[in-house]
This record gives structure tokens, sequence and C-alpha cells, in this order.
């Protein structure tokens, strides 16, 4: 049973339509699977009657006319709200909040026939890179070195741990910064961020609102595509949302990249960047030219003011969005001293609800809107913002279809290894993904090696703007050449 | 369009023992736009409605909801700012205003502070006599009205009522032009009217629909028209917000109270804190509520969650071809065309609904006349009772009914006021109730000089004082007019009586 576990969403699909598999037994085998990872700590809420009701209505329904997700199992980043279910963003202040509706991403995938196995752990509302900032606890990386428990990454960095431990065929995830490359490419898994409007953000908790994108998480880039084109749509409910046709993701995977031109950007070879992360880079450059690809070196002299522009922008919405966890209508409340009035009520809530991150970025971005700093920071911010778009508009102007960089500066790190480093420190996990999410740009983490010490490092694919097949049949392309296979020994 | 000149008023005075000061006074009006919807959710804006049942997520601040601009909203304001002469901002975007209080649930109000959907307008606000003041208007922004806290219900909580929170507002912004408490209170007026007259905000300053922040500065005489000479606001005197007033009289009582509070300031040697101060109307005073440096920084930037609100020239000129004719326009013409004096023009545009009343009656008859049975009778009878023009139960076909009977002869005036009466309280048509009651005026002069006859020959020591007397014959037009149960036509009568006594 357990390795039903394994299969990836495009082969559950095809034994589910001929009847070699019914969702209520791959949808066991997930909880299954899931019961016995608790030591992942990669689910925080367990859904097993939804599952089995939706898995149940699956069966019911299955055959080739199917829904595209027909009884498919997959996990739900606790981000999502999802109707009647705890939806905390990993959160102390959210403390038994079940909302009374269903995000519109969520609501896709249900409406095509996905199971939801549960809600899963994250960096308290999305902000942080290892998983370390729950309220409910480290998630921990099914990859390990010798003894070591390390970081899945983060914020998705329970959606990246359930995917590469098998746990659910796929799951949701966010990205604000890197959020969903960044765990992916720790734990060997693909992640793509769409298109800045692609997905709708309508019942997804707001970190950053003009930066937040959901997207998928999965086990290879097919997955990847049949899953995104279940969770875009326009959506009235989010004025963002793009009012464009979603094109069929999986019928781009031709795997035929000749004449696609690849761009390698100058300012992505950081100083100090390990040798194996140069090489990794030097080798998924050449697959690609061996694939067909033409390959130019390009420059987007703006990057290196994109990780303080985004670490002034995404504090600054942040400390906007976060202002209505205040104690009043939902989730934590402190309890009150006698004489304490409502000014007490918000401090000690918000003292109390928030953990020491999101307490740090509240006040980042108080710091940067308030009088008399707005247009040193925040303004200024916007400006490099425009000018890093501008960087990425000029290079896909040159012909370039695709830019391919590292997806993080390293690989997993370990659990607790950072807990006296500078802030910042942290902050340059998203050195090279934080750009795409500042010009709203398509980018995709695809696994294509493992470091010395054995755990997986990405490569990432920035695409054009609403050109996500072709960025994913790139992916694809990449992912064959480098045939990455690799799986965690099983130790939980 | 408007032909009418106005001379500028004389701005308000108040002497000081130190000399002469005069008012300087801007206005923040935040008028609640006239839909059925919220401004960024669908949640109705009734109002008095149970508490918190006028509420969707996105009103209550819920996470991972999000706003969605309401067309209608944008087309209020667009019409609002056309009304007022002003600049339309085709290209416009919603930033965030945060502060933390109850009845804001999303901790911030979404507002446009950087760029507002109307631009610079002006209001012609009249005084009377001939005066009137032209305000400028530097900006018309839409924004997020927020809850209702009820802090007396209970002595240790209080209550939050979201049903306003999220309705949509107008504020209309003046530049610093109005001069004196009558003014400011005539401008509100004027500001009202002209949105009543287009639909876009019901005026209700009862229930809060229109209230305002007034700003009052005073200054030396003088340093007014430097100020207008050179926009700067350095030759004005520092200035305090009195907020959120509600009543055209407490506007007026609350900035002469804050001008003589500032002038025994500054006549003390001591100098005026720029703050933020509420009107008590039980103690006539104003009281600081919080200091400049108290000010909350709110922290303003553009709201992640909309894009920038665009909008296209066919767009508004669709709106602008749907304006009705508006009050300065209307009153114009009314004099122009029905011979109507200032002031009756003044009354009978004051609601449009009076204005379309009173055409409907003048159509093809006496305008004058018209607009004495309108202004006199109808408004007189329905001011008794409490009662606007919509609930009149004279329609203006039978005051028009009865102004034709006027006109032709059949009755006379007097005779009509009571045909007035039986009209308001019994309904019918003016002329069959004249014809079936027989209050047809006589016109007969067979019949009148009969009855002159008649009254001189009962009445000859009468006839010898009238002789001596001319005014007397007065006295005999009157006895006819009994006799003939008021029928009779009184200028047949007035000249027959004179004829037969010889004078």
């Amino acid at each position: 049973m357990s390795d039903l576990t394994k299969l990836k969403i495009a082969e559950a699909r095809d034994a589910l339509r001929k009847g070699d598999l019914t969702s209520v037994e791959l949808t066991q085998a997930c909880l299954s699977a899931i019961d016995a990872a608790d030591a992942l700590n990669a689910f925080v809420h367990k859904t097993p009657e939804i599952a089995l009701d939706q898995a149940r209505a699956a069966d019911a329904r299955r055959g080739a006319d199917a829904p595209a997700l027909n009884g498919i199992p997959l996990g739900i980043k606790d981000l999502f709200c999802t109707k009647g279910v705890p939806s905390q963003a990993a959160s102390g202040i959210l403390k038994g909040f079940r909302p009374e509706y269903e995000s519109t991403v969520s609501a896709n995938l249900f409406a095509d026939g996905a199971v939801m196995l549960g809600k899963l752990n994250m960096d308290e509302f999305a902000m942080g890179s290892s998983n370390e900032t729950s309220v409910y606890g480290d998630a921990v990386n099914p990859w390990k070195i010798d003894d070591r428990m390390l970081t899945p990454g983060g914020s998705s960095g329970g959606s990246a741990a359930a995917v590469a431990a098998d746990l659910c065929l796929g799951a949701t995830g966010t990205d604000t910064g890197g959020s969903i490359r960044q765990p992916a490419a720790f734990t060997g898994i693909t992640g793509i961020k769409p298109t800045y409007g692609r997905c709708s953000r309508w019942g997804i908790v707001a970190f950053a609102s003009s930066l937040d994108q959901a997207g998928p998480m999965t086990k290879d880039v097919r997955d990847a595509a049949i899953m995104l084109q279940s969770m875009c749509s326009h959506d009235v409910k989010d004025s963002t949302s793009a009012a464009l046709p979603v094109p069929d993701f999986e019928a781009a995977l031709t795997g035929d990249i000749k004449g696609k031109t690849i761009g390698i950007p100058k300012e992505y070879r950081m100083d100090g960047m390990p040798q194996e992360i140069e090489k990794l880079w030097a080798d998924g450059t050449a697959m690609l030219k061996d694939a067909g690809a033409k390959i130019v070196d390009i420059s987007l002299p703006h990057t290196k003011y994109a990780l303080p522009a985004y670490y002034v922008i995404a504090p600054a919405e942040a400390s906007s969005n976060l202002a209505r966890y205040d104690g009043v209508r939902f989730g934590h409340r402190a309890k009150l001293a006698q004489g304490d009035g409502i000014t007490e009520m918000y401090e000690k809530t918000r003292a109390e609800g928030f953990g020491p991150e999101v307490q740090r970025r509240v006040m980042v971005g108080t710091y940067v809107l308030s009088a008399g700093f707005y247009d040193a920071y925040y303004n200024r911010a916007r400006r490099v913002r425009a000018l890093i778009k501008r960087d990425f508009d000029l290079a896909f102007e040159a012909g370039v279809d695709a830019i391919l960089t590292p997806a993080t500066p390293s690989s997993a790190f370990g659990l607790g290894e950072m807990a006296e480093a500078d802030p910042i420190q942290m902050y340059l996990n998203d050195v090279f993904t934080v750009t795409v999410n500042l010009a709203g740009l398509p980018g995709i983490a695809v696994p294509a090696g493992l470091g010395a010490n054995g755990l997986p490092l990405g490569l990432q694919l920035i695409g054009r703007p609403w050109e996500e097949g072709d960025l994913l049949n790139i992916a694809y392309s990449l992912e064959r050449a480098a045939g990455f296979v690799a799986k965690p020994s099983k130790w939980w | 369009m408007l032909d009418l000149t106005y001379d500028a008023p004389k701005p308000k005075v108040i002497s000081g023992a130190t000399g002469d000061w005069e008012l300087v006074i801007g206005l923040e009006v935040h008028a609640q736009v006239a839909t059925a919807a919220k401004l960024f959710s669908g949640a109705s804006t009734q109002f008095g409605a149970e508490p918190n049942s006028n509420v969707a997520f996105v009103d209550a601040g819920m996470p991972g909801m999000l706003p969605v601009i309401n067309e209608g909203c944008v087309a209020q304001a667009v019409r609002t700012g056309l009304g007022l002469k002003a600049e339309i901002n085709l290209w416009s975007a919603f930033d965030r205003k945060n502060y933390f209080y109850p009845d804001l649930p999303q901790g911030y109000q979404i507002s446009q502070l950087y760029h507002p959907i109307v631009g610079e307008g002006e209001v012609l606000v009249e005084l009377g006599n001939g005066t009137a003041r032209l305000v400028r208007i530097e900006r018309i922004h839409l924004e997020q009205d927020a809850g209702k806290s009820i802090h007396d219900m209970d002595p240790a909580m209080s209550f939050v009522d979201l049903n306003r929170t999220g309705v949509a507002l107008m504020e209309i912004v003046s530049r610093p032009d109005i001069r004196g408490p009558e003014e400011a209170a005539a401008y509100v007026g004027k500001l009202r009217q002209i949105m009543r007259y287009l639909g876009t905000c019901d005026g209700n300053m009862q229930n809060g629909n229109l209230r305002a922040d007034v700003n009052v500065s005073v200054c030396r005489p003088g340093d007014y028209e430097k100020y207008q000479a050179t926009q700067d606001f350095g030759h004005l005197g520092t200035r305090c917000e009195i907020k959120n007033m509600n009543s055209m009289r407490f506007i007026q009582m609350a900035i002469e109270y804050e001008a003589r509070r500032q002038i025994a300031l500054l006549e003390d040697g001591k100098s005026v804190t720029q703050e933020t101060r509420l009107y008590d109307p039980d103690k006539n005073e104003t009281r600081s509520m919080r200091s400049k440096e108290e000010a909350h920084d709110y922290r303003y930037f553009p709201d992640p969650d909309l894009l920038p609100l665009e909008i296209e020239q066919a767009w508004v000129d669709d709106i602008a071809a749907s304006l009705p004719e508006l009050p300065d326009a209307k009153k114009a013409r009314f004099i122009a065309d029905f011979g109507l004096s200032d002031y009756d023009a003044s009354v009978l545009t004051a609601e449009s609904e009076n204005a379309a009343y009173f055409e409907t009656v003048a159509d093809g008859r006496d305008g004058k006349l018209a607009a004495n049975w309108v202004i006199n009778e109808l408004f007189g009878r329905l001011k008794k009772e409490g009662h606007d023009i919509t609930q009149s139960p004279v329609s203006p076909a039978q005051l028009g009914g009865i102004i034709a009977l006027i006109s032709s002869g059949d009755i006379s005036g007097k005779i009509a006021k009571d045909l007035f009466e039986i009209v308001y309280t019994e309904g019918g048509d003016p002329a069959k109730i004249v014809e079936d009651r027989g209050m047809k005026q006589v016109t007969d002069t067979g019949a009148i000089e009969a009855a002159v006859d008649a009254v001189i020959a009962e009445n000859p020591a009468q006839v010898e004082k009238a002789k001596q007397n001319p005014k007397l014959a007065g006295w005999f037009v009157g006895q006819v007019m009994k006799a003939t149960g008021g029928k009779a036509n009184p200028a047949a009568v007035n000249a027959l009586v004179l004829q037969k006594l010889g004078l």
C-alpha cells in the first residue's frame, strides 16, 4: 500500500481513470503515511474525514470524463483559508480560526476533484526561510545528513517536506520572496510560482499583497503543470487577478526547446558562492545548450538592490495587512488586567499572538512607512522595484525566453543553525528568488543534482510574464537532462 | 448658462481688544455616496438595519478577504465632480490610511490620498442680498467609512456595529475660501442641494450621511488678501480642525466659538496650537481632541490589493450627458422664463422635487401666480402638516387647475383659497368642484349691477358719507361681495360701485 503514495499526480490520474486504483485506496495510503510521519511535523491539521468523503465522491464520478485532479490527494498550506477547517497561517494569533469560506485556489482544486489530506506547516504568516517561525514548531526535511535534522526551507516548508516524503502527491504553496522555490530546492522537488495575477489571492491569508502568489509543489514538472492548471483562474473577487485564459500547461510539455534563448545573468554570480552551486549552474547551462537552446550572457544590473528593496516593500505591506489581527473579532485575545483599555488589549494580544520574526517585520514595515522615512525607504524601494522589472523587460525584449539561475545559495541547512545569526543571514536565502516576485514574473525551481553532502540542489528558471507553459517546457527539458531521481531514505 | 451676477460678501469681522479679526474657514465635507452597496463589498448600505447585519467578510477584515471596487460608487463620485464643475481624473488610485480602532476592522481605511478621482472645481454659494461666495473645491476623493463604536451601553465593555464599515464616502475638500459661520453653513447647504439634485448623496445630516470637518483660523484684515495674492498660508493664522459636525446650526456655533477662542488666545499673547478639536453642543464649546504631536502617523501607502482606477473619457462623457439641470442654472432660468424674483426662484429650486412641481404647475400658465401659489399656499399648508412636496395631497395638475380658474376669471383669489382647501382635504378636479358647488365668479354685469343697486338703495346714509369720503367705496364693494357669496368679480363690482356712486 505505502508504495501508492510514491505515485506522481499524472501516474495516479491515469491509474484512477483506468480503474487500476481507487481514490479511497490512494487516500488511505496517504493518510497512513501522514500518520507515520509525525516526526516531520509537516501536517499540522489532518482532515481524514474530509479526505475520505472527497475520495469516495471522486470514485463515484471516475472515468474518462472525470475532472483533471479527480481523486488526487493533496496537502494544503495553512495559509489558505479552508472552509470549516483550522486555518491559522501557523500563527498563534489565529488560534482557533475556522473560516466560513474557501480560498479560490483550494476551491478550484476541489472543483477539479482533488482530495484534501490536511493543512501543512509553514513559517508564521509565510515569514521565514526555514519553517522555524511556525507556532506548530519546525517542519523537518526528510533529507538529513547523519543525525542532523535539516530545515525543509520556508515558508512552504511543510508542503515541501510532505511532497518529498511522499505523504501526498502534491501540495499548495505560496511564494512572496521564494517561499515555493527555496523549499522545493531544499527537498529535491519541483515548485513553480506563476506570474503575479495567475492565481487568485482571495482567501489566502495576506503577507505582502503585491508579491504573494500561490503555486504548486510537486514531484516533477508534469505534475506542476497539471496542478497549476487547476489552481489558476481569473477571479473577480481579486482585483489583481488577470483576466486571461489559462492555457493547457501540460500540453506545452513537448521537451523540445530547440531555438529557445536562455539568459545567464552575471549578477547572480555572487561572491563566496559555493563551488558546487557554481558547478550545478554550469551543468544546467550545458544541459539546456545540449537540448538545442541558445545560451546568452545577460545583465540584470539592479539585482544587488533587490533584497533590500524586498525587505522594505514586503514588511511595509505586511505591517498593514497584519493590522487586522487585533483580538477584536477572531483568533487570540489576551487576558486583560483590571483597568486595561483598548490599547492594552491590542498590545498584549499582538505581543502574545505574533512570534518574534513577525513582530520584527511588522516593526520594520511600520518604520519604513512612517512620516519622514516614507520617501527614503518605501518610495525608493518602489523605484528600485521598477528598475528591476525593467532589467527583465529589456532582457526579454532582447529575445531571451527564460533565465537560468541557482535556486538557492546553498543546500538545506540544519534546524537551529541560524538561531543566533543576524536575521539578514536568513534573508540572504532569498537572494536568487526575490527579484522574480518584485518583477511579478513566473519562476520555477527544478531539482538538478546532489551536493557533496548528498543533499538536493535546485536550479531556477525565470520566464516571460504569462508564459508559464513555455517556462514549464524548458523546465521539463532540464528535468529530463538532469535525471534527478534521488529520494530521501525513510528515517521517520 | 448663469447670467446672474453677484458681489462677494464681506468677511465676518470680530472686534477684539486689540483690533479687528477676520475668519478663514475651509471644510472637508464627508458625503455618503447614494448607492445600494458598499465601496468595496456587496454588503447593503441600508440605514437602520440590525447591528452587524450589513457586513461582508471583507468589511469585517476577515483573513484573506479582498476589496473589489463598486463601479456605481465611482460613477457617483464622477457625477458629483461634474456637478461641481470639477476636473475628473481618468487615473486615480487608492491608498491605505493605517490606524487601530475596533470599528476599523482592517486596521486601515482605504482612501485616495495621492491621486483623488476628482480634482479642482468650484461652488457658488449665495448669501442673499445679491451676494455670493465662489468657493474653490480642491479635490474629491472616495474612501471607506468606519463602523460605529458604542461606549455607553455597558460600564465595562464597548460594542461595535460594522454596518457602516466600508460604506462609500466622498470627501469634498474646499480651499480656505469661506469667511464666516453663515457662509460655512450656506456652503454645506449648497453642496447638499447640488448632490441631492445629482442623486449622489441624500444629504441626511441627522443620520450622519453628510458631515463636515471644519478648519478655522483667524487673521488680521488685509492678511487674507496677501494669502490670495501669493497662496502662501504663512499669511494666515494657525488653524484648528473641528471634527465631525452634522448640523448646520452647530457648524455655525462651533466656528463662532472657535474663532473667539483663538482671538482670546492671541490677544492674550499666547499662540494657537494646531490641533483637532471636538464641538460640544451642550456646552457650546470646542475641546482639544489631539494635538499635532499626538496626531496619528497614518502611514499612507498605495493599497496593493487594488489596481489603479482607470476610467474612460467616453464613460465620463456619458455621465455628463445624463446630468440634470443644476440649481444655479435652474434658478437663472426660472428668473428669466417666469419673471420670478431672486428669492422666489431660490425657494422653488431649493429641492429639485419642488422645482419640478412648480414647473408642471406653471407650464402654460402665469409663472408668478404659480410661484405665489406654490410657495405661499402649498408650501405653507404642507409645512403646517410637517410634510414635504412628495407627500402633497394636491397634485401639480390640480394646483394648475386652480390657477387656470383664477386666470380665466372664473374664480376670485378668495374663492380660490377655499377651493384649494377643498382640493387639499377632499381631492377632486378643481373645475368640477367649482361647477358642482356653484363657486364660479359672477361676471354677468346685469346680476352684479342689480346687487350694487340693492346695496345702494338699502344704505342711503352710507351713500352720502361715501360721496364726502370716496374711500368708503370699499365698504360697498365688500357688501356686494357678501351679498353675492363672494362670487362676484371684484374688479367688476369695484367699477360699478364707483360708477353708481358717481365717484
